[in-house]
């Protein structure tokens, strides 16, 4: 007698790529906004960027359903976090948090690809990946979703960044200034969207730098 | 004498149907220090009176942000107050992840009151030794509410608790026809002169008091110090020497207030104020 399989799975992929780059003095993160399911399109104008804190955004793709939940478990707890520290959370302490969060779903994850990108403590920009479970690094630049396949080798030959384990310690974040790196992004989804069918419709980027936190959007193929 | 037989437990009866335990609770409120609220129909402000155990240390934290539309003002044993302040904003977090919209200040203060509730029928418990003054802005408008120890909650056009809480009331009671259609300003001005009539003859400066304001497109903040001394300065009250900046000078320049002064030139002479 063969084992009883499910005939329905909990998750979803709704497809879509995230980016961010991080800069010396600011931080870049960047999603497509299409929602799918299979080879269909549930809609075009859908956000994947969230932001957490003050300093602090994330972009995730996967399964949107799992993504907001998430989402709502962070901002719940940051509030806390508010109430008893009266201070905002900074980029390095969200990230931690949410490794804790996804970790502590191990066992029935968030089907959740993350990108959290921000200002640290000295105003320097920050990003941080993870998978599923919440192993995480940080990073100076970093990709996830469908199309990620496509834009982390471009982002690789542009960035360069140096490898983690070399002494003495190096800068992860690009010398790049704000404009190169937001034209970088634009490049790379334009890229994307060409050969990744669960990319394209329209670019988000969310730039975080001294000044506060700016959005800019930019056209994308439809097909 | 009878009182000392049956005020042991929380759970005795006296023979004359009194819970003596919940009456010394809200004697305990009495005790601590002043904190009163008054509301218009677009705001509600807060205000309490600071006190430090002594010169060295600073002062006990009395009013606490709940949420952007709820903030409370606590009289009485202030770990009780913390306690309960955190409560309350675990409530508020929960509603709001479950519902996506602000929880009903109605709702919050109900669920407070059982709480407070559950302590007076509880041999193992005490009732808790506070007094809260909920303001809070929801879909119904602006509310201002006191729970009491003993489970009782009532909603306020304006109130006032703690010590000397009376002098207060007095005042409020003079005002408070006014305070519906009251502008946001002036409802401030009227709690600063309402924690003035507390103070009893201490001077009034910005160390001394807290404000706090919650209203229509204004999520629940304490205003600084800096701004609470100059609209102090504004009434012209004397005894503003130790203002740390340009304050200082403007004590007879400021424009002379008569509104304040709408209920009888008279008023202001009925609370005892050393000028």
């Amino acid at each position: 007698m063969t084992k009883q399989q499910a005939n329905w799975s909990p998750y979803d992929n709704n497809g879509g790529s995230c980016v961010a780059i991080a800069g010396a003095d600011y931080c870049v993160i960047a999603a497509d906004t299409r929602m799918s399911t299979g080879y269909n399109i549930l809609t075009r104008e859908y956000s994947k960027i969230c932001k957490l804190a003050d300093k602090c955004v994330m972009a995730s793709s996967g399964f949107q359903a799992d993504v907001k939940a998430l989402q709502k478990q962070l901002a719940a707890r940051h509030l806390i976090y508010q109430h008893q520290h009266n201070k905002q959370m900074s980029c390095p302490a969200m990230a931690q948090l949410l490794s804790n969060t996804l970790y502590y779903k191990r066992f029935f994850p968030y089907y959740s690809f993350n990108v959290l990108g921000g200002l640290d403590n000295e105003g320097k920009g920050c990003v941080f990946t993870y998978d599923a479970v919440g192993s995480y690094e940080k990073v100076g630049y970093s990709s996830q979703g469908s199309g990620s396949t496509l834009i982390t080798p471009f982002l690789d030959n542009q960035l360069k960044s140096p490898s983690p384990l070399l002494l003495p310690v190096q800068d992860a974040v690009t010398p790049l200034v704000e404009a190169e790196a937001i034209d970088l992004i634009k490049t790379v989804f334009a890229s994307a969207s060409e050969r990744d069918i669960y990319t394209g419709d329209k670019l988000e980027i969310v730039v975080v730098n001294a000044d506060g936190i700016r959005r800019e959007y930019m056209e994308l193929r439809k097909d | 004498m009878f009182r000392n037989q049956y005020d042991t437990d929380v759970t005795t009866w006296s023979p004359a149907g009194r819970l003596f335990q919940v009456e010394y609770a809200m004697e305990a409120v009495k005790q601590g220090s002043a904190a009163i609220g008054l509301r218009s129909k677009t705001h509600i402000v807060l205000g309490c009176v600071n006190k430090a155990n002594s010169e060295l240390s600073s002062h006990q934290k009395k009013i606490f942000k709940v949420d952007d539309h709820i903030g409370v003002a606590i009289a009485g044993l202030t770990a009780d107050g913390r306690v309960l302040s955190r409560y309350m904003r675990n409530e508020c977090i929960n509603y709001s992840f479950t519902y996506e919209s602000p929880l009903p200040v109605g709702r919050l203060v109900v669920q407070l009151a059982d709480k407070a509730q559950v302590c007076t029928q509880r041999s193992w418990k005490r009732p808790y030794g506070v007094g809260l003054l909920v303001a809070g802005l929801d879909e119904s408008g602006a509310h201002l509410y006191y729970n009491c120890p003993s489970g009782n909650y009532f909603e306020y056009q304006a109130f006032a608790i703690g010590s000397r809480s009376q002098a207060a009331k007095t005042y409020l009671e003079r005002k408070f026809e006014n305070f519906t259609d009251a502008s946001r300003d002036d409802l401030v001005k009227d709690a600063i002169m309402a924690i003035r009539e507390t103070l009893q003859g201490e001077t009034l400066k910005s160390s001394v008091c807290t404000i706090a304001v919650v209203g229509v497109g204004e999520p629940f903040h304490i205003l600084d110090q800096a701004t609470v001394q100059q609209m102090i300065d504004a009434f012209e009250i004397v005894g503003e020497q130790e203002a740390p900046d340009a304050a200082a000078g403007q004590e007879a320049s400021a424009e002379p207030e008569p509104e304040p002064e709408q209920g009888a030139a008279a008023g202001e002479g009925v609370a005892p104020m050393d000028i």
